[in-house]
């Protein structure tokens, strides 16, 4: 899993049925000091996340679990909503690696 | 699995079920010689790891989900499995 920061929503009409209903989220991932990271990703999401939000996600086949029952193609999705940035919590907060 | 350092943890109230009493670890991957090695990851934790310590990390799903649940079939990709005591590195 890593952090990412929600970015915009993702409209999509003609899209595969088991997609139908599902959120489609713009994020950007982000590395421990919250700073853009890599590139940004289109995730599904399976929490009630919304632009604005920290989350994290999980990359893989794993993507797909949260909607058991049916299968989702999907390769990233967001899988919890951080409390806040404060809730980001190591000691070297700040420091360069 | 690879190796990385245990930076903090992360809380989030609203997630996944299948995190529930999960502690979701911020850990950055490492090199052998303790140098970081690419982005950040969240990995839960299964061994009671803590911050600075050097870690196992399994990345596959099915292994991640039951080491940290106890359960497969979670939404889970990176687990912590492992404390390293310390690495002998032959280099002869």
């Amino acid at each position: 899993m890593q952090l990412a920061r929600v970015i915009g929503n993702v409209v999509s009409t003609v899209k595969n049925n088991a997609l139908l209903g599902r959120k489609l989220l713009l994020i950007q991932v982000l590395d421990h000091e919250l700073a853009a990271s890599g590139k940004p990703l289109v995730a599904i999401d399976s929490v009630g996340a919304g632009t604005g939000d920290l989350v994290f996600w999980c990359r893989g086949k794993e993507a797909s679990f949260p909607f058991e029952g049916s299968e989702v193609p999907t390769d990233c999705t967001i899988v919890g909503i951080v409390d806040s940035e404060s809730h980001v919590k190591f000691a070297a907060r700040g420091k360069k690696l | 699995m690879i190796l990385a350092r245990v930076l903090g943890n992360v809380v989030a109230t609203q997630k996944n079920s299948r995190y529930a009493n999960a502690r979701i670890m911020l850990v950055q991957p490492i090199n052998p010689d303790g140098t970081a090695r690419g982005a950040s990851i969240l990995a839960l934790d299964s061994v009671d790891a803590g911050e600075d310590d050097i870690v196992i990390v399994v990345q596959e799903g099915w292994s991640a989900s039951t080491a940290s649940t106890g359960e497969p079939g979670a939404a889970i990709d990176s687990a912590i499995v492992g404390v390293v005591d310390f690495i002998e590195e032959d280099v002869s």
